[in-house]
C-alpha cells in the first residue's frame, strides 16, 4: 500500500453476471488530496468503479483498499464505518424529495453527528453557503432546478467533512453556466477541505480543467491512458487523441460490429444495389 | 426435442419461482431483524402510522359504512321470511368482526396503502435515494423499511376495528332508524352472543396477520422493483394481486383454525 494513495484498486475483475465482464483485471491508485477524473464512454465501468469503492458492489476477484483497509461489501459494520469517511454525489442528486433543501443537507448530520439542532443549523447553512444556496434552504426539492439540486447534493455529500468525495457524472444534463459552477465547486471544495476527489464523467473539457490526474477508461475497464491533463491533451496516441477530441471514428469504431453490409442487403456487392 | 426444451423451460421457471420465494423469505427476516432499531426511533414509526393509517381512514370508514348499510338490508330481507329480524344486529356484528372487517379492510389496505408503499420505495430506489442513504452510512432497512412495516402492522388491526364499528353503526341506522326494528334487541343480542375473545379477538388476530402480509408484500415489491416507470407500474400491480390472494388464502386457513368448533 502506497501511503500517498487513499484508494487502491488491485487487480479487480467485476461483472454483474458471468456473461458480461465490466471491469477486467484493473489496477489503479488515487492520490490523497488530489482531484482525479475517470473519463470514459457509457458502459465502460466508471460508475461501477465508484460502486466498488463505496462497497455497494463486491468485486469478483481482486481487492479495493480505502486508506489501507479492505472494502468488504459483506462486512456491513466495517462498511458503515468506512462510508462515514466518504461522500458521494449521485448522477441525479438522489435528494430526498419529501424533505426541504435544509433537511436534505442536515440528514447525515442528524443521523451521525449527535450535535444539537442549533449546531446542525449553523453547519448546514455554512455548507449551503459554500455551494451558494444559503438562500434556498427552505425550498422544497421540487422547487429547485437541476443545477441547484446537484449543488444541494454536493452540500449534503460534504456535510460530514469526508476524506473522499466521489462524483458520479456531476455535469450530466447541466447547462453551460451550471456546468462551470459545478466544476469550480469541485476544485474549490477539494482545495479548501483537503479531501480526495474522484470525478467520473464523460465531459472532457470540464474534467481536464479541474483535475490533477486523469484516467481514460475504455470498454471492459481497460485503461487507455492516464496522467496529468496537459500530458493527455498533447498525446499522439490515436486512441487517446480520439477520446480527448471526441472524434466519432477511430480506434473506437463508429459502427457496432456487424455482418458485411452487402450480406445484410442480400446482394453480392454494394454497387449492385438498385 | 420439443419435450426436452419444454422440460428445461419448466425447470428454469420453477427455479425462478423458488428463488423469488427465497429472496422474499430473506427480505422478511431482514425486516424483522431491523424492527427493534426502528422502534428505538419511534418518531419515524409514528409518522408512518399517520401516513398509512390516518390517511386510509376516509376510504376505510366510508366503505365500512356502506358495507353495514347493505349487509343490514340484505340480512333483513332474508330474516323477515323466518320472523327472526331481531337477530339482525347479531348477524351483522358476527359477519363484520369475524370476516368482513378484517378481510375487506385488508383488501382496501392493499389497494390504498400497499400500492402507495410500493410506489414510494420503488421510486426511492429508481431515484437512487436508497443507495444515497447507504452511502451516507444509514441503513435503509432500519431507516425506511422497518418503520413502514411497523406502521402497516399497527394500522391494519386499528383500521379493521374501525371498519367493523362503523359497519355496525351503519346497520343500526338501516335496521333501527329506517326499518324500525327494536333498538334494545339490536344491542342486547349482540352483547349476549358476541364473545370478546373468540369473535372480536380472533378478528383482530386475523387483521394483524393480514397487516404483516400486506405490508411485507408491498415493501418487498417496492424494494425489488426494476428502476424504470414500467417496473414501478408492474410492482404496484403485483402488490395488489399478491396481497389480495394471500389475504383470501390466509383468511380461509385462519377461519378453519379459529372457528372449527361451533
Amino acid at each position: 500500500m502506497n501511503s500517498d494513495s487513499l484508494i487502491e484498486i488491485d487487480h479487480v475483475t467485476f461483472g454483474y453476471d458471468a456473461s458480461r465482464t465490466i471491469l477486467d483485471d484493473i489496477s489503479l491508485a488515487f492520490t490523497r488530496g488530489k482531484v482525479t477524473s475517470i473519463l470514459g464512454g457509457s458502459g465502460c465501468g466508471k460508475t461501477t468503479l465508484l460502486r466498488l469503492i463505496g462497497g455497494m458492489a463486491a468485486a469478483n476477484s481482486g481487492r479495493v483498499l480505502f486508506d489501507g483497509e479492505l472494502i468488504n461489501a459483506r462486512d456491513r459494520e466495517q462498511l458503515l464505518h468506512q462510508r462515514r469517511r466518504m461522500g458521494m454525489l449521485f448522477q441525479f442528486g438522489a435528494l430526498f424529495t419529501d424533505l426541504t433543501v435544509f433537511d436534505n443537507v442536515a440528514f447525515p448530520l442528524r443521523e451521525h453527528s449527535g450535535l444539537s439542532e442549533s449546531m446542525i443549523h449553523d453547519i448546514v447553512l455554512m455548507k449551503l453557503n459554500a455551494v451558494g444556496l444559503r438562500g434556498a434552504a427552505d425550498l422544497r426539492i421540487s422547487e429547485v432546478s437541476g443545477g441547484m439540486s446537484r449543488r444541494v447534493a454536493l452540500a449534503r455529500a460534504i456535510a460530514l467533512d469526508p476524506e473522499l468525495i466521489m462524483y458520479d457524472e456531476p455535469f450530466a444534463g447541466l447547462d453551460l453556466i451550471s456546468m462551470g459552477v459545478a466544476a469550480n465547486l469541485i476544485r474549490k471544495l477539494n482545495d479548501a477541505t483537503g479531501a480526495t476527489s474522484l470525478v467520473v464523467s464523460h465531459d472532457v473539457p470540464e474534467c481536464m480543467a479541474i483535475s490533477d490526474h486523469v484516467i481514460l477508461l475504455a470498454n471492459g475497464g481497460r485503461i487507455v491512458a492516464q496522467g496529468p491533463p496537459a500530458q493527455l491533451m498533447a498525446s499522439t496516441d490515436p486512441e487517446t487523441r480520439q477520446f480527448v477530441r471526441g472524434e466519432p471514428d477511430g480506434p473506437v469504431k463508429f459502427h457496432y460490429p456487424a455482418r458485411p453490409l452487402a450480406e445484410d442487403f442480400g446482394v453480392d456487392e454494394i454497387g449492385a444495389l438498385p | 426435442m420439443i419435450t426436452a426444451e419444454w422440460v428445461a423451460e419448466l425447470g428454469a421457471r420453477t427455479l425462478r419461482v423458488l428463488r423469488s420465494f427465497g429472496r422474499a423469505a430473506f427480505f422478511f427476516i431482514d425486516l424483522l431483524v431491523h424492527v427493534p432499531a426502528a422502534l428505538r426511533r419511534f418518531s419515524l414509526v409514528l409518522r408512518q402510522i399517520h401516513a398509512i393509517g390516518n390517511l386510509s381512514l376516509v376510504i376505510i370508514l366510508s366503505s365500512g359504512l356502506a358495507v353495514g348499510f347493505v349487509l343490514a338490508l340484505q340480512m333483513y330481507y332474508a330474516l323477515v321470511t323466518y320472523g327472526a329480524t331481531e337477530s339482525l344486529g347479531l348477524i351483522v356484528n358476527l359477519s363484520l368482526v369475524r370476516e368482513l372487517g378484517p378481510v375487506v379492510t385488508a383488501l382496501l389496505f392493499a389497494g390504498r396503502a400497499g400500492t402507495s408503499l410500493t410506489a414510494e420505495i420503488g421510486l426511492m430506489k429508481a431515484g437512487e435515494q436508497l443507495s444515497a442513504m447507504e452511502m451516507m452510512a444509514v441503513d435503509p432497512r432500519s431507516r425506511v423499511l422497518a418503520p413502514r412495516f411497523i406502521g402497516g402492522v399497527v394500522s391494519m388491526p386499528l383500521l379493521a376495528i374501525l371498519f367493523s364499528a362503523i359497519g355496525i353503526l351503519g346497520a343500526y341506522v338501516v335496521g333501527v332508524l329506517l326499518i324500525g326494528l327494536d333498538s334494545g334487541n339490536f344491542w342486547s343480542l349482540m352483547q349476549d352472543r358476541v364473545d370478546v375473545w373468540r369473535d372480536v379477538g380472533n378478528g383482530v388476530v386475523k387483521s394483524f396477520a393480514f397487516g404483516v402480509v400486506c405490508t411485507a408484500v408491498a415493501l418487498y415489491q417496492g424494494h425489488e422493483t426494476e428502476a424504470t416507470p414500467e417496473g414501478v407500474a408492474y410492482a404496484t400491480t403485483r402488490t395488489v394481486v399478491v396481497s389480495s390472494l394471500s389475504v383470501l388464502g390466509i383468511d380461509f386457513m385462519l377461519t378453519a383454525l379459529m372457528f372449527s368448533t361451533p
